[in-house]
């Protein structure tokens, strides 16, 4: 029988379990430190300072957000189906926890005599992986708005749904251009794969749809129509509050890491530095995280920026624009490679 | 036979040209570029805002913020000698004066009367100014303090005593040409 993706692990099973809580651990410690951030760069691109009252420089910001909501009252609906109403968030931030898995970190380590490779798991369909998490990760958002029994969330959760598909496609084949020239679809050989040259150079158009049809995924400005605060309230999450409503808030900087993690990892290099730096291995984490922030301090600018766009227009940029791009790229590399 | 007469007054909606692709391509990336340029250049001129109980807005000479009453310099005696000029000006009917008379025994201001009573009912004052205008001794001006919110409306009634003493924390004034 074979297996219908190959797992390269060679670690004891302890050193599996103690790698996933370890990454578990630093991305969720990282996340509200990431909302911080982001709110405070962002009052910076807006000439205003952002949080700065609660703790020094307003880092402990988020942990008093946390309590407010955890103290809030569990509230839904009359019309909302309880069952998946508790059941959507937590689809939510599965997927997105699960996604973080394939990030790698680092090369593969000497740690006290143990072969360790610095990412939670290196499968040889990679990317795909991701895409599937991703697309499971609709249904949280889709039931979430089905299941809250309000037309808000109804809306948001329908132009989640087309907004998602429609942008998926581009996503997937803007990095196509990457695996050919790469040969190989683990993220940890696409790493390897540019110890010349990083693939944003010569992919550059892939790079560009990736980054756009990455927007759209992780419903950020200006592509948050899902979220679309002026016209729908909140979007799917209208009805949420407290705890479900931070497990979606966290689900959604989750899954940014895991699209900077993503970008950084295929198109950035990795942990691999320019101009043939090859510092010790315990420096790739650090590497791979400020990649990650730059990608992420990027998405914040744009948000600074960028107003909504119309439904239309972003249906027709998705389709007229982002798909033909993705695929003349998709062909040009193809070719390229294979002449 | 249609429902609806199309007269003549309707207007054809006159829009401008559709841009040609090259075009609205530069104005889909070019203007966003640019857009993403007008944003960054805020970051290195830094946050305009004023943390405000750490840093306040100085205010200019004239600014009309809450009252002060005055004494004379070298004898200490009070300015007002209560003759309700303030009151009767004040459009909001905030000032309330009671006047008495000053003797030999009690002298308190320059003139033959003084206020015994005065109040300012702050919650309802409306920063016109109208009393520093009214009052003929100079008794009344309008300070700089602008910071005046309390926990009840019977706090926020002013009486003598507070009008007369210097402010606790001086507000900052703007300087001369700023």
């Amino acid at each position: 029988m074979t297996a219908l993706a190959e797992v390269n692990y060679f670690e004891p099973w302890w050193v599996q379990i103690i790698k996933s809580l370890v990454i578990f651990a630093v991305v969720f410690a990282i996340l509200p430190v990431l909302i911080v951030y982001e709110r405070k760069l962002l009052g910076r691109f807006q000439a205003r300072y952002g949080p700065n009252r609660v703790g020094p420089f307003g880092l402990l910001q988020p942990v008093a957000e946390i309590v407010k909501f955890a103290m809030k009252e569990p509230f839904r609906t009359t019309t909302s189906i309880g069952f998946l109403f508790r059941l959507a968030p937590v689809i939510s931030i599965i997927t997105a926890v699960a996604a973080l898995a394939l990030i790698p970190w680092g090369d593969v380590q000497h740690i006290f005599g143990q072969r360790v490779g610095l990412y939670g798991i290196d499968v040889s369909i990679g990317p795909l992986y991701v895409f599937a998490l991703g697309g499971i990760s609709f249904y949280g958002i889709m039931l979430g708005g089905w299941a809250s029994g309000s037309k808000y969330s109804f809306l948001g959760a329908m132009r989640g749904a087309a907004q998602l598909i429609s942008y998926e496609v581009s996503q997937s084949l803007s990095i196509v251009g990457v695996i050919i020239t790469a040969q190989t679809l683990s993220l940890t050989g696409i790493v390897h794969a540019q110890e010349d040259l990083w693939y944003f150079i010569p992919q550059f158009a892939g790079f560009i749809v990736f980054l756009v049809a990455s927007f759209a995924e992780t419903n950020r400005a200006p592509f948050d129509l899902i979220e679309a605060d002026t016209e729908l309230v909140g979007g799917y999450f209208t009805e949420y509050a407290g705890t479900p409503f931070v497990a979606y808030l966290f689900a959604e900087y989750a899954n940014m890491i895991v699209v900077s993690g993503i970008a950084a990892t295929i198109f950035l290099g990795g942990w691999l530095l320019p101009f043939g730096i090859h510092p010790p291995g315990w420096v790739d984490p650090f590497v791979v995280l400020a990649k990650i922030l730059l990608v992420f301090s990027f998405f914040v600018w744009v948000r600074a920026t960028l107003p909504r766009l119309r439904y239309d227009q972003l249906m027709s940029l998705g389709w007229k624009i982002l798909l033909p791009l993705a695929t003349l790229n998709l062909l040009v590399t193809a070719i390229v490679v294979a002449s | 036979m249609t429902p609806y007469d199309v007269s003549d007054d309707v207007i054809e909606v006159v829009r401008s040209p559709s841009p040609s692709p090259v075009a609205g391509a530069y104005r889909a990336f070019g203007e966003t570029l640019r857009g993403l340029k007008t944003t960054f250049m805020r970051i290195p001129e830094g946050p305009v805002t004023i943390q405000y109980p750490e840093e306040k807005t100085p205010v200019y000479p004239r600014f009309r913020g809450r009252h002060k009453l005055h004494r004379f310099e070298d004898t200490g005696l009070e300015k007002c000698v209560g003759c309700s000029l303030c009151a009767a000006a004040c459009p909001a009917d905030c000032i309330r004066v009671v006047a008495a008379e000053n003797t030999p025994e009690n002298r308190v201001s320059a003139g033959e009367r003084y206020a015994a009573v005065y109040e300012i009912n702050l919650s309802r004052c409306i920063f016109c100014g109208y009393c520093e205008v009214a009052c003929p001794f100079d008794a009344i001006t309008m300070g700089h303090d602008y910071e005046m919110s309390d926990y009840t409306r019977s706090d926020l009634i002013f009486t003598k005593e507070m009008l007369l003493a210097e402010a606790i924390e001086r507000t900052p004034l703007r300087r001369e040409g700023e």
